[in-house]
Order: structure tokens, then sequence, then C-alpha cells
């Protein structure tokens, strides 16, 4: 797997962020390098195992539908960088 | 009286027996704080309550509410665990300003034992790195010697406790965050089994294999925190009912006939000569008490990190996709639109090596490369499990290094990524199989820098960990040395 | 319009139902719609950092549910899955959903067909996940703000499979469908406050192609009208860019009523990569072959049988019998007056002439009546025991529908009661009578006409008090 711009372009755009130009051409060597280390996952058999996610084979843990008191709009937005009338602010996000 | 010297649990008792105050124990915490945290940088955040809190702990363990042998002792938390109206960053600018209004499960348990936290420890940045060098806040340093990394990711939790800042911490272990800082700062710390302590509160690294576990001067504290801190919670569908820690078991294990295995491909490249020595000379030492100690194989070994980073860095992509500068935390400014904000403020936000997992882990979701990379990462896992519960049909425990290598210099790995990430090799396999390990100190290299050795049990096997842990330092005192460091303060 | 001869519309439904549990599908805020912003809220639906998701048992017994009674098979072992992406009205940047192992597949509703036969739409998969906040444009700071009430109420996304040849069958679809989940109690299904959300997939072929063509989805339509209009728009404008030798574009479109018109909306910035996972904090949910048995035997009646009910041992014809059990609020107006007695033909005639006649001009969908049910049934009785004539109980119910006010006392007070004494009755048409000599006479030379006119001027006089019948009966008396 050969890490290209366009594929650190497309990663970027993918999770949010800019890499600093100064910094770009190190990640993108930095991520060749990590990935071919973990390309060499590729030589272990693993024919018929099945993925698993949980190391415990817990099921069914659910609660029950009772309704608790929410927080207030206050603790909401606690920490929201920017408010108005107990929104969340956020840029324009209509068309 | 000399605290400097004293364990959580013998300053514990010393309180419960009106010795000292909880109060005067707080103050000497704080005043430790004082005198070498600076030299340190152990704590990002030192609460300003913390005489009141000790204040009040006092009173409850006079009135017979506080009962636990922890309570009134001066603790840290590491700055991942939210804890109701204290800063928790993090270790990251994206996060430089958050109070959380709610606590973390373990934190909420480890104050109903009267627990009395003084602060927030250093971190990398989202518990990323074994080094702690990639924290907002700057580097911390190991008390052995302050050209060194402490380790990481919870190397404010180590550091604080080998200073002696603090009597025991609370860190976090996605792929060995707590054994292998414990044992670059000769400290003991444990990685309890997945699921036992609740990941509420928890800021996310990667869910699957986070987990929390205490940092203390020897096995006997462990246990004493872990048995506080491990109950089935209801905010965490992953967490389980377990028998917990006996802690009287701990304090009277005998390790004689207990069966040890000893993984040959622990030993292989890349492991430095000294703690491959001293690793074996701790096996002999177990073996001298009575255990029986055997060397068996264990191919999977090499395919773990891989694995890990996969995993990890999958799901971290996801977990630290809910930073975008909307509800909380870093928000960039001078923005145009929503997508200006959102790339702005987690450019702005996170350091290079947050911003390098979130591509990986983009990049192994991406459409296309899920089952070569993701999926082949689950069933390695699976593998890695069966080679686990295999083994641990014959042995008790299984021995062998926590890193590579010692303590290094500062600086030193921090442009090389993947030669860091190998470092994890011995680390990461026991949380891809969910299982509970220790890091125990046990020697020294020559440049004097702490060694541990790593205790792995299978799961919930907390106590017998602990046991074989406490049986060892009663017959060695490795993990009673005290930094050199210290005295030139 | 095109021309149906030589284009052909093929669509799929992509249905969301909000589930009307109390609580939240992954913390214990109340589901309630509305209330001020951001107070049905808690760290948890908020995404706060280190929270975790703790999943509502009740979700799962309603999609399993909503999965039976559509005649899906039910998945045995679920998963949750992550889908990751940014908006602000997903405040952890992912939705936890299903996509590997989906609660339920395979099922299926019959409808009927265009040709009057009956047509099954496959329904492919129904699974569970998370809805999103609320976004409100605000013009005096041209920002958004966002509210999170609507965060994380559960959702069942009910996926067809693309078996819609016609906008009429779509709709025979949604009734049918939010009909069985109104039965079965797992979703209100009012479109007005968001509750049942229907995206269309619509691509269109020359007649007799077995190829499917690009397709576009259009979301954003608030009613079955506007889903109707969507439609036809969309398939015109399709064939009409085909025909001009353009391509369709696979696209996502919001569809504005206002405007009648739907456009595209701006394509995310990146190519649609969910990223989608297993999620780690969510551990498998096995559900058992006797939960699924007990489910099925906890299943109402649905309304296929209860159609088959209505006509077999109640007698109704088989339109009116499928006209009322295509909604719950129907059959539940139908069914309490039948309990309280009285005739099932009499309640249905009502139900199809007046209900049905003031919901399509006032525009409102049976579950929004909000009258007393058993106000029918009073009605009713009083044309029974000739209290009040028929035509004054049409009138008495247009003010129970429109005002819910009681008929018994609404009779009373506007002194509405047929006046049964003959003898006060045959005085009022005496003068009648007396003051139309003119039209008396012409009905005396044969003039049928003339009486009618007579009949009308007498039920005037009397205010339609008394019946046509007896009126007709006296004025013929009088004038022998």
């Amino acid at each position: 797997m050969v890490i290209t711009d366009e594929l650190v372009t497309y990663l970027e755009a993918l999770g949010r962020i800019k890499l600093p130009e100064e910094s770009r051409a190190k990640a993108q060597s930095d991520l060749q390098e990590i990935l071919q280390y973990i390309d060499t996952l590729s030589e272990l058999d693993t024919e018929g195992i099945e993925p698993m996610s949980h190391a415990l084979p817990l099921t069914n843990v659910m609660r029950e539908d009772e309704v608790q008191p929410s927080a207030t709009p206050e603790e909401v937005l606690a920490n929201a960088p920017a408010q108005k009338d107990n929104y969340f602010l956020v840029p324009r996000s209509f068309e | 009286m000399n605290l400097e010297t004293m364990t959580a649990l013998e300053l514990g008792a010393a309180i419960r027996k009106g010795e000292i105050s909880a109060v005067e124990a707080a103050k000497f915490s704080l005043a430790q704080i004082e005198k070498y945290d600076k030299k340190f940088y152990c704590f990002v955040t030192v609460q300003d309550d913390v005489l009141q809190r000790a204040e009040e702990v006092q009173k409850k363990i006079s009135s017979g509410e506080y009962t636990s042998p922890l309570a009134g002792v001066p603790m840290g938390i590491k700055d991942n665990m939210c804890q109701k109206g204290i800063q928790t960053s993090c270790g990251s600018r994206m996060l430089y300003n958050f109070r959380p209004t709610y606590s973390a499960t373990a934190v909420e348990e480890i104050m109903n034992a009267g627990a009395v936290p003084l602060g927030k420890l250093n971190m990398d940045e989202f518990a990323m790195g074994s080094t702690s060098e990639t924290s907002w806040f700057g580097a911390t340093k190991n008390p052995w010697n302050t050209a060194c990394v402490p380790g990481g990711s919870s190397g404010g939790s180590a550091a604080a406790v080998a200073a002696g800042e603090c009597f025991y911490s609370l860190g976090s272990d996605t792929g060995g965050s707590i054994r292998q800082p414990a044992s670059f700062c000769g400290v003991t710390g444990i990685k309890p089994t997945y699921g036992s302590v609740s990941r509420f509160g928890l800021v996310a690294y990667a869910s699957s294999l986070d987990q929390i576990g205490p940092l203390a001067h020897n096995a006997a504290d462990c246990a004493a925190v872990l048995a506080e801190i491990m109950k089935q919670d209801k905010k965490d569908n992953t967490s389980v009912a377990t028998k917990g820690v006996d802690l009287n078991a701990v304090l009277n294990t005998d390790v004689k006939g207990m069966k040890i295995g000893i993984p040959t491909d622990f030993f292989g490249e890349g492991l430095d000569k000294e703690v491959a020595e001293t690793i074996e000379a701790a096996a002999w030492q177990l073996e001298a008490m009575g255990a029986t100690v055997e060397k068996f194989d264990m191919p999977i070994v090499k395919y773990a990190i891989p694995a890990y980073y996969i995993i990890a860095s999958a799901e971290a992509s996801s977990n630290l996709s809910r930073y975008d500068g909307m509800k909380y935390g870093y928000r960039a400014e001078n923005v145009n639109d929503l997508l200006e904000l959102y790339t702005k403020s987690r450019s702005e936000g996170f350091g290079m090596e947050v911003k390098r997992r979130i591509m990986l882990g983009c990049f192994v979701l991406s459409s296309g490369y899920y089952d070569a990379y993701y999926r082949k990462a689950l069933q390695a896992k699976a593998l890695i499990k069966s080679a686990f519960d295999k083994a641990f049909e014959k042995y008790d425990l299984i021995l062998g290094p926590v890193a590579p290598t010692t303590a290094l210099k500062i600086g030193e790995n921090l442009s090389d990524p993947l030669k860091m990430y190998l470092g994890d090799i011995y680390t990461v396999m026991i949380n891809l199989a969910g299982l509970p390990a220790a890091s125990v100190p046990c020697g020294f290299d020559a440049k004097g820098m702490p060694i541990g050795m790593h205790l792995i049990g299978h799961y919930f096997d907390e106590t017998k960990i602990l046991g074989a842990a406490h049986a060892y330092q009663q017959v060695t005192d490795w993990h009673r040395r005290r930094p050199t460091e210290l005295d030139k303060i | 319009m095109y021309n149906a001869k030589v284009w052909e519309t093929v669509m799929g439904l992509e249905v969301h139902v909000e589930l009307a549990t109390k609580t939240k599908i992954f913390c214990s805020c109340t589901t309630e719609f509305g209330g001020e912003p951001n107070t049905h809220c808690c760290p948890i639906c908020t995404g706060m950092p280190g929270v975790l998701p703790s999943l509502n048992k009740a979700v799962v017994e309603y999609a399993t549910k909503a999965g039976l009674a559509l005649n899906c098979e039910i998945t045995r072992y679920n998963k949750f899955d992550r889908k990751n992406y940014f908006y602000p009205d997903l405040p952890k940047a992912y939705q936890i959903s299903q996509l590997y192992l989906p609660i339920c597949r395979n099922g299926g509703i019959e409808i009927e067909a265009e040709d009057g036969g009956r047509k099954v739409i496959g329904i492919h998969e129904i699974h569970m996940e998370e809805d999103a906040g609320k976004l409100v444009h605000d013009p005096s700071t041209n920002s958004t703000m966002v509210d999170y009430n609507r965060c994380g109420v559960p959702l069942i996304e009910i996926v067809s499979e693309p078996d819609f040849r016609s906008a009429n069958e779509v709709i025979r679809y949604l009734e049918k469908l939010k009909a069985i989940l109104q039965y079965i109690g797992v979703s209100d299904c009012k479109m007005q406050e968001g509750s049942l959300r229907a995206d269309v997939n619509l691509s269109v072929r020359p007649v007799g192609s077995d190829t499917f063509g690009t397709r576009t989805e259009m979301k954003n339509m608030n009613s079955f009208k506007a889903i109707m209009r969507a439609i036809q728009y969309e398939a015109n404008r399709q064939v009409e860019v085909m025909e001009h030798g353009g391509e369709v574009m696979q696209e996502t479109r919001r569809w504005d009523d206002n405007m009648g018109a739907s456009f595209a909306m701006r394509s995310k910035e990146d190519a649609q990569d969910y990223k989608y996972f297993p999620e780690p904090d969510l551990i498998p949910i096995e559900i058992s072959e006797e939960t699924i048995e007990q489910t099925k035997k906890s299943l109402p009646e649905l309304p296929e049988e209860k159609t088959r009910r209505y006509v077999n041992e109640l007698g109704l014809s088989e339109y009116d019998a499928s006209q009322l059990t295509g909604s719950k609020a129907l059959v539940d107006l139908f069914e309490q007056n039948l309990a309280a007695g009285y005739p099932a033909k009499e309640i249905a005639n009502w139900i199809m002439g007046e209900v049905m006649h003031l919901l399509s001009d006032s525009g409102k969908e049976p579950e929004d009546m909000a009258f007393d049910y058993g106000y029918l049934g009073s009605l009713i009785g009083m044309v029974q025991k000739n209290e009040i004539t028929r035509n004054t109980a049409k009138k008495v119910f247009k003010a129970v529908f429109e005002e819910g006010c009681d008929p018994v006392q609404y009779v009373e007070q506007h002194n509405l009661k047929t006046v049964t004494d003959t003898g006060a009755v045959k005085a009022v048409i005496e003068e009648v009578v007396a003051a139309n000599q003119k039209s008396v006479d012409e009905y005396k030379s044969g003039k049928e006409k003339a009486l009618q006119y007579l009949i009308g001027q007498s039920m005037r006089a009397l205010r339609g008090k008394a019946d046509p019948q007896t009126v007709t009966a006296i004025l013929k008396e009088i004038l022998g």
C-alpha cells in the first residue's frame, strides 16, 4: 500500500484535520512506514477465524425504560464555546 | 513518622489510628508537589479545595462513615478521568478549558472510599504515546533522571508516585499506559481485566482496550485501590461483575507451587540485554520462592503491534470525532463556515501524534480497506486471546518484560513514531486479550533506571497477580528504592 | 407528466420511525416531543467526553415487535455499529446504528397494486439507531442554533425493496405501515412531529427494461401529499433529463414543499465514507426463540385479520372494512362505540361518511381527532331514539369534530331536539299551508314539485326539528 499525497489529503478530509504544510512530507513517510509494518499482519493465517470485538463473551446488558431527570440547560451548555437562548451556536449550516 | 517512605496503606492505617490527620497528610502532599513538581511536572492541575476535602474526609473517618484502609490518603487522578467541576483536559489543547459536570464512576468510587484527590496528572495527549511528551501542557520528567521520559501515557501518574507527590494514583491503560510508565518510574501498577473497572467518565481513546487501574508504591496498595474501584457499573454496558480483589488474600499469598510461564517470544530481537537479564533474575527469585518457571512458545506475539495499532487508531479516530469545536473545548477563531470551523479547531486543538492516529484510523476504516485491516485485526485479536487461554490452562501467571528498554531520553523517539510503537510490543497484546497484568519493580540498569517485570494473569486473576507481586516484594526491596534525584532538590 | 407508456418509475423507501419508548435509546432522558431547547438532555445524549451508551431494553422489544408485525425474520445475534460523519446535529460525530447485523430482515407488506390486484412490497431490513438533534437557523447572527432534545430518541429505519412503481403504491404502503405500527403501539407515527419520515429513492427506466437507472434520494417531505408531489416532480425531472440526452446524477435532494420542487443538497465534502465499524461500547444482543414466540403471541389483531373479521362477523363491506382498519384511530373510534352497543353498520356509515368527509375537508389525519370517541355513539343513540334528526345529527357532529363538545349538551343548548308533539307540528304546517295557497293549488292540480316546496317550507318553519317523513305525512293528510 502506497501512501500518496492524494491519500493524505483524503484522510485529512475524512478526519477533518489539516496537517501543517511543513510536516506533511514527514507525516506521509511516517504513515508509509507504519503501514508497511502493519501490513505484516497479512501474513497471519486467519482463515475461518471469527472477528472478535469483545474479549469477554457478554450479551444482553440493557437498561429499564425508566425516565431519570435530565441535566439543566445550564449544565448542558456549561462548556459551550458559543450559545444563545439555551441553544448551542455554530456557524451557519444551511445552504 | 517518615511520610516520604510510607505506603498508602501505612498512611491510611496511621490516619485511622489518629497518629496523623488527613489534613496533615494532605498538607504534606501539597508541600511535596510544591517542592518537586516544578522539576518533574506531574500535575496539570492542582485542586484548590484539597484541604477542605481533607477536613471533610477526616470528619467522616472520625464519625466512622469512611472505613476504607485508604480513607484520607492523598492521591492523584490522570487527566483523562472526568471529575465534576475540575478541568479535565487529557493533555490536549482541545480540552484545555473543559470542566465536566459529571464524574467518572471510578473517581466516584474512590471518593466514596474517602480519597483526597490532589489534582489531575499529566499524560500523553488523549493517552496516545508512551513518553508523556505529547501533552500540550509540557512533558513530564522521570524522577530517576530528569533527562529521561517517565513513560506514558500515564507518565504523570507514575512519576508523581515515584517522586512522593502522592501516595497512589489512578491511571489508564490502553496498550501499556499504566504498566510501561510504572516500569520506567520504578512503581507498581496494574491494568485489571477489561470490564472490571467502569470506563464511564474515562475519556475514550480506544474503547475496546481502555481500562482504569492504580499505580502505587507496592502491590498491596494497588490491591487496596482496586478493591474500591472494581465494581460493576450500569453506566458501562461492557462492565462485568467480578469477585473483586481480596486484599487479605493478596497479603497472604505464597508463590510456592505456582506455575509461571515465560514466552520465549518475549525475549527476541529488540529486547535490551540488561532488561532481559533482570527479568530472568526475577524469574529465578520466584523459583527460589517455590514457584515453577517454564518457558513456552507464543509465536502470535509478532502480530500484536499491527493488530493493536489498527484497532486502537480506528476506534480513536471515531472517539475523537466529537471534538469539533461545537459543544465544548477549543474552538478556532476567524472562521468563515462550518467546515472551516471543524478543520481549523481540530488542526489547532490536536497535536501531531493524535493527528497521525486519526489519519491511520480513518485509513483502516475507509471503504475498501475495512476487511483487510480492521476485520483482520479483530481476527488476530481472537487468535491472541485463544493463545493466552491455552497458556493459562498450564500456567497460573505469565512473566516477561514490560518494555524492551528502560526509560528513553526525552525527545529520543518523538520523531520516529514506528520506533515508539515497537516499544509497546509486550503490553498491547494484554489489552487485545483483555487480560489483567501488572508491572512490578525488579531491578535497575547500569544507568540506574528502573526495570519492571510483567506479571500477566488470566481473566479476573488480579488477586493472584498482586499476591505473587506482594510475595516477591516481601523478599526484595526494588520497590522501596527512592530516586536519588529527590535528594538533590 | 411524462409518458407512462415509455417510462417506468422505480422506487424504494427508507422510513424512519421514532419509537414511543419513555426514554432515549442510550440514556434515561425523556423522549417527549418539543420542550424548551436542551432541556431533555444529559452528558450522554450530548456526546460529552468519556460518557458511554447504555441500551434501553424497550427499544429492542419494540423493534422486535415491529419486525414480527411486518413479517420479518428476527436476527438472533444483534450488534450495533458506528456510522461516522460530522454534522452539528450529531454531537458524537457518529450515529450508533446497525449495519452488519440489523435486527429484522426479509419482511413485507401486501398492498393493492395499480392494476387493482394485490402486491407485496418487500422489506429488506429494519435496524435500530438513534435520532439526531435539531438545527434552527438564526437570521440575527446568521448562525445555526442547535437543540439536542431529539438527539438519542430511538428510531427504527425500515428499508423497503425497490418494489414501488407508482406514487399511489408508495402512499398505500405508508398508510398501511403507519396503521400497523400504531396498532402494535411502537410509534405514534406523527408526520408533523417527525416521528415518521420517509425518504424516497427514485429512478426511471424505459418500460420493459430490467436494469435500474441511477437513483436519487429525496428527503424532507412532511406529509403524504408532499411525498406524492415530490415523487411526481422527481420522476418528471429525471425523464426530462434523460429525454434531453442527459444523465441523472446520484445525489440527495431536499424537497421544498412551498416551492413545489426539490434541490440537490450540497454534496458532502468528501465521498460518503461512513467508516462503519462495530460499536465497541455496546455488547451483542441475543434474542431467543422464546422471546420471539412470546412477542408474536402478544401482537394485537393486525389490519388484515381485522378486515376479515369486520367483513365476516360484522357484515361490513370489504371496502368499508379495509378503509376503517387502515387507521388505528378509526379502528379505535369504531371499536369503542361498537363495544358500547351501537350497531356496527351504523357506526361504519358515520365514519365512512361524516368522519372521512370532515377529515378530508380539514386536512387532518385520523389520529388528530381530538373529541371523545364516545360522542359519536351518543349522537347515533339520539338519532336511534328519534331525539334528533339525521340532518341535525350531522350538524352537531361537525361541532363535535371541530370543537370537541359533548353532543348531548350541544343539542340541549341549541334547542335542536326533534319536536315529537305531532299536534304542534301539525299547527306549524297548517300555518305554512295557509300562507302558500298558490302551491297548494298547484299540488292539487297534480304538480308533485309543489309538494316538495311545501315540505321545504315546513321544515324551515320547524327549524329542522321534525324529520321529513313525518312532515310529508302530515302535509299529505292536510292536503287530503
